[in-house]
């Protein structure tokens, strides 16, 4: 008996299907990918492949970080293949990195600028000296909350 | 009276919101920053008077040269022997002269543990590849969580990693501190 009713109503030939909460659904993972994603900031000039390590810690909260990229420039015919410093979206020097950080440090709230964290995205082909003097930098403005970026993997042996 | 209320055409909505998600897909990223997070010693006042020296034997230096090849306590070290080497160097199981001493102290949650003195004095060369350092930063971070999870195992029946309640993570951490010392830069063997 329910069967038959049921091929009754499956009987009306090529129904419109109704499309109305598409665009709600669609709007659903547009909030999804909003809330989950950042907004890419700079772009990169330097090349920046990162080493791996097995010890990783996750930075739980982005707006407390402050990025420093160090590795040989993308476009080596103009800029040669010598490491060098980027901050936000341009080229600097050793001596630009404290203003760096002090702008950095005014663009929170004061009582999250002890938590603040320095991540430092560097190639992989990077000689230590370059990262050495960073952190002599980083030092001298009281920035010793650090971060090496690494990505998951075994270490290089 | 169908014909007085028409809807309104929303089939185009669909399309319009698919072209913010899209533009929303490439402009941001979702990766998650992470890596090895250390602590840099503050800048040293020059008028402050000496640190007392630390005895020979509960540092263990651990030097990095321009062309990668790792000394361990003045022997030739190798990257693959670094982890059980410093966390035999940390626990010091054989109680030996050379190695670190060791003190009770009292943390709370855990009660009476025993404390290595042992400091590792990692030192780099300005040739040193970065690979490499954090190849070395990484195994020596490693020996240190063996340890607190050996601790953790023994103590609460959890692993180190694995323990969520942010006390006892923090009494872990004050009985095995991450005792990674990072000499003033200098050049060594130089270009």
């Amino acid at each position: 008996m329910i069967k038959g009713r049921f091929k009754q109503e499956s009987a009306p030939k090529s129904q419109k299907i109704n499309t109305a909460s598409l665009p709600d659904i669609i709007f659903m993972l547009l909030f999804f990918f909003m809330v989950t994603t950042t907004m890419r900031e700079t772009t990169l000039f330097v090349r920046n492949t990162l080493p791996s390590a097995t010890e990783i810690q996750k930075l739980e909260r982005k707006s407390l970080v402050s990025f420093i990229y160090i590795g040989p420039p993308i476009q080596s015919q103009i800029f040669g293949t010598e490491p060098r410093i980027q901050l936000n979206d341009a080229f600097a020097n050793l001596n630009e990195i404290a203003g760096f950080i002090e702008t950095e440090r005014l663009a929170r709230p004061e009582a999250e600028r002890p938590l603040m964290i320095t991540s430092m995205k560097i190639d992989r082909e990077t000689k230590m000296g370059i990262v050495t003097d960073v952190k002599q930098e980083l030092r001298l403005v009281n920035a010793l909350n650090i971060n090496y970026s690494t990505i998951r993997g075994e270490v290089a042996r | 009276m169908a014909r007085m209320n028409p809807e309104i055409n929303a089939g185009s909505m669909a399309d319009i919101a698919f072209l913010l998600l899209v533009f929303f897909l490439v402009t941001t990223t979702m990766d998650v920053d992470t890596g090895l997070r250390r602590l840099l010693p503050p800048p040293i006042d020059p008028n402050a008077p000496e640190p007392p020296p630390v005895r020979e034997r509960n540092v263990m230096v651990v030097l990095v040269d321009m062309n990668d090849r790792l000394l361990v306590r003045g022997e030739l070290g190798d990257i693959r022997r670094l982890r059980e080497q410093t966390k035999n160097f940390i626990q010091n199981p054989t109680n030996d002269p050379n190695m670190p001493a060791k003190f009770m102290d009292e943390i709370e949650l855990l009660g009476e543990v025993e404390r290595s003195r042992g400091v590792v004095s990692l030192q780099n060369d300005r040739g040193t590849s970065y690979e490499m350092y954090i190849a070395v930063q990484n195994e020596l971070a490693a020996a240190f969580n063996d340890i607190r999870n050996e601790l953790s195992m023994e103590r609460f029946g959890v692993r180190f990693d694995q323990l969520t309640d942010p006390d006892l993570v923090d009494a872990i951490r004050r009985a095995v501190p991450l005792a990674i010392s990072e000499a003033e830069p200098k050049d060594i063997g130089g270009r």
